[in-house]
């Protein structure tokens, strides 16, 4: 009985308005736009939040990740003529931080080493990565063909590679190449398996992965190719000693993963005279992206509620408006038997379903916005249930606070001059 | 005056009500002190020249305005102290107005108009049309039911009014010069059903200043300057 009664107010407040198509329209274009540019603008957030957020996870929100860098003054003396650069992570260090630190759950090291490998006729270079059966745990990918490797590899000091699918189209590599046998260098390799791979950058961290893997068990990569690297450049021999390329390390929960970093840069730099590392930290990133996010949603949200207020300014005024122009019919409804409340009601209603009805305008225009920019600047964006939500509510809002100033003068209208009212 | 009066079916009942406006530092009566009684049933009318307080006894008895002093009984129940939510109440449950200039709502259909006090009332929507397609009918306007009072005449717009008037079935019509906005013989055809719905037991009270109008009303109340000055009755 209530509902029914609400609801029939409700259609006498949409008749109304129905009688002044125009100015209702025009009244509920500030809100269309505010409200559009809320979704809109929630949408671009979210979706450049996403993005950010995939790419870390691409790379695990767990895990810092270690290089090795030649330093500065490295780089400076290299021109020497036989010298060698002795740098980077070592061993030691894998070591020290699997063991001295109290969160570190694993470390995978990495062993890099340009090579070229032959398959039949084919020649192509990759980077050879020698490391542990961990690797595959942390820097997940699809496995296409074959396996990963595995612990009995490790044990086993085993001759196995595992390419990456770029690296094996390359090299023409199919499926039925498992098994077959890989020449890495002047090493024999036998092909066990194919898995996909990232490239490039997620955010400002270099992916530990690249297009032209092959993965090695790290103790064989270290047996038959040395910790020793010779580059020839331009008649000058480069000579390089590195352990250890780069290091993952796996932390046991993403709370731990600021203090266990700072764990690792105070021991590295106790142990390295020079920095000859770089570390990276996914989940700093990840709070960065946060943080960007959050401003961003701050301006834009502050424009989206400055025209939100636009839009509820254009609403009371046509209502305080339409308020004179109905004072007649404000005092007929008295006379009649209308209390206060119940004028105060019509009206409100009448602002109400104007801004819901300038909300879901506004939705709509909400949607249309970020599937543009995605058209044209090719920005992520998502369009969340939770932003719709929250801008119906906003309307109605605005619909209530900007309409009962004007309801409640309707409402104190005294009935005896509002009937003399032309 | 009032002593004289008949204890039973009185439906209104003033005691030296006094309306006083205070216009800058003088203070104008525009009912000075009045004590009288309408007796249910009855058809009265208001006379009196320009300023004489017709409208202002009008609209207090109305319950559309407060007395400054005095007692005023409506139904039995004293209304001089009752707030706003209760005087709307009132004018809901027991009175009908007919103004001179209709005022009628121009968006809504005749329909709508005589279905307006129903909806205040709470009535359902197939219940107040169905009282409405009566009322109007009983006006002799049952073929104008979705027209808008624009497309209406004087004479019809009256009718209509009269219509809403009823829709909350009142014992008391009140009428602020009914005709004031007719031609003399679309007047008389408000008048005569003015007279037909008070031999149905509803007690009219209508305000005018033409004798001739006043003369449908078998009991006329002069007023000059606040007061009572006569009372007449056929
Ligand atoms: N709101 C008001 N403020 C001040 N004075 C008022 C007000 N309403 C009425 N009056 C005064 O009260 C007196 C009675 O007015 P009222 O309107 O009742 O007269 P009336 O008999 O209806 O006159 P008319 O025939 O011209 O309609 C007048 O002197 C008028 O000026
Ligand atoms: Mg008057």
């Amino acid at each position: 009985m209530q509902q029914v009664r609400i609801l029939r107010n409700i259609m006498l407040g949409v008749e109304n308005l129905l009688l002044h198509k125009l100015r209702s329209f025009l009244t509920t274009l500030g809100v269309v736009f505010g409200v559009g540019s809320v979704v809109a603008m929630l949408s671009v957030g979210e979706g450049a939040s996403k993005e950010a957020l995939d790419q870390i996870r691409k790379v695990g929100s767990n895990n810092i990740i270690l290089h090795s860098i030649k330093s500065v003054e490295e780089v400076g003396q290299s021109t020497t003529r036989s010298h060698m650069s002795v740098y980077g992570l070592t061993y030691d260090d894998a070591m020290r931080i699997t063991e001295a630190l109290e969160h570190v759950k694993q470390v995978v090291p990495a062993k890099v080493v340009r090579k070229d490998a032959r398959l039949g006729e084919r020649v192509e270079e990759l980077r050879v990565v020698g490391t542990t059966p961990a690797w595959f745990d942390l820097v997940q990918r699809d496995v296409i063909a074959g396996r990963v490797l595995l612990p009995d590899d490790v044990r086993n000091l085993a001759g196995v590679v595992v390419l990456t699918e770029y690296g094996a189209r390359r090299l023409l590599a199919t499926e039925n190449t498992i098994g077959q046998t890989l020449r890495v260098g002047s090493e024999y390799f036998e092909i066990v398996g194919i898995v996909r791979s990232e490239e490039g950058m997620a955010g400002n961290i270099q992916m530990p992965d690249e297009r032209t893997d092959a993965y090695i068990p790290i103790e064989v990569a270290r047996e038959r190719f040395g910790d020793i690297n010779t580059r020839r450049s331009a008649g000058s021999f480069e000579r390089e000693m590195v352990e250890l390329h780069q290091m993952i390390v796996e932390v046991d929960d993403m709370e731990n993963v600021e203090v266990t970093a700072t764990g690792i840069q105070a021991m590295l730099k106790r142990f390295h005279k020079k920095e000859d590392y770089r570390m990276s930290v996914p989940l700093a990133l990840l709070r960065q992206a946060e943080a960007t996010k959050r401003t961003f949603n701050i301006v834009l949200g502050s424009i989206a509620c400055i025209s939100l207020l636009v839009g509820g300014i254009g609403i009371m005024n046509i209502m305080l408006a339409s308020v004179t122009e109905r004072t007649r019919e404000i005092g007929i409804r008295r006379a009649i038997g209308a209390k206060q409340r119940q004028i105060i009601s019509q009206f409100l209603i009448e602002t109400v379903v104007l801004s819901t009805l300038g909300g879901l305008i506004g939705i709509g225009v909400g949607l249309l916005i970020p599937w543009i920019i995605t058209q044209i600047a090719g920005m992520p964006t998502i369009v969340t249930l939770k932003s719709v939500v929250l801008s119906v509510g906003i309307s109605i809002a605005i619909g209530v606070v900007f309409g009962l100033y004007p309801a409640v003068r309707a409402a104190q209208v005294d009935p005896i001059v509002a009937l003399r009212h032309e | 005056m009032v002593a004289g009066a008949q204890q039973n079916g009185q439906v209104i009942r003033l005691e030296e009500v006094r309306k006083t406006y205070q216009m800058g530092t003088e203070q104008v009566h525009a009912l000075a002190d009045v004590s009288t009684v309408f007796g249910s049933g009855e058809f009265w009318a208001i006379m009196g020249p320009s300023g004489s307080g017709k409208s202002t006894m009008l609209n207090i008895l109305g319950c559309l305005d407060r007395i400054t002093s005095g007692r005023y009984i409506l139904e039995g129940q004293d209304v001089s102290t009752l707030n706003d939510d209760a005087l709307s109440e009132m004018r809901l449950r027991h009175l009908g107005f007919v103004f001179q200039s209709f005022n009628l709502l121009a968006q809504l259909t005749v329909r709508r108009n005589i279905e307006l006090p129903l909806y205040y009332l709470g009535w359902e929507a197939h219940r107040s049309a169905a009282r409405a397609i009566e009322l109007a009918e009983r006006v002799g306007l049952g073929d104008r039911l979705n027209h808008t009072p624009t497309e209406l005449s004087g004479g019809q717009m009256q009718r209509v009014a009269i219509a809403r008037a009823l829709a909350n079935d009142p014992r008391i019509l009140l009428a602020d010069e009914p005709t004031g906005n007719l031609d003399t013989a679309t007047g008389i055809q408000i008048l005569e059903l003015l007279k037909e719905l008070n031999a149905q037991g509803k007690t009219i009270i209508m305000v005018t200043h033409d004798p001739k109008i006043a003369q449908w009303a078998p009991k006329r109340l002069h007023m000059l300057d606040g007061h009572i000055e006569r009372i007449e009755e056929d």
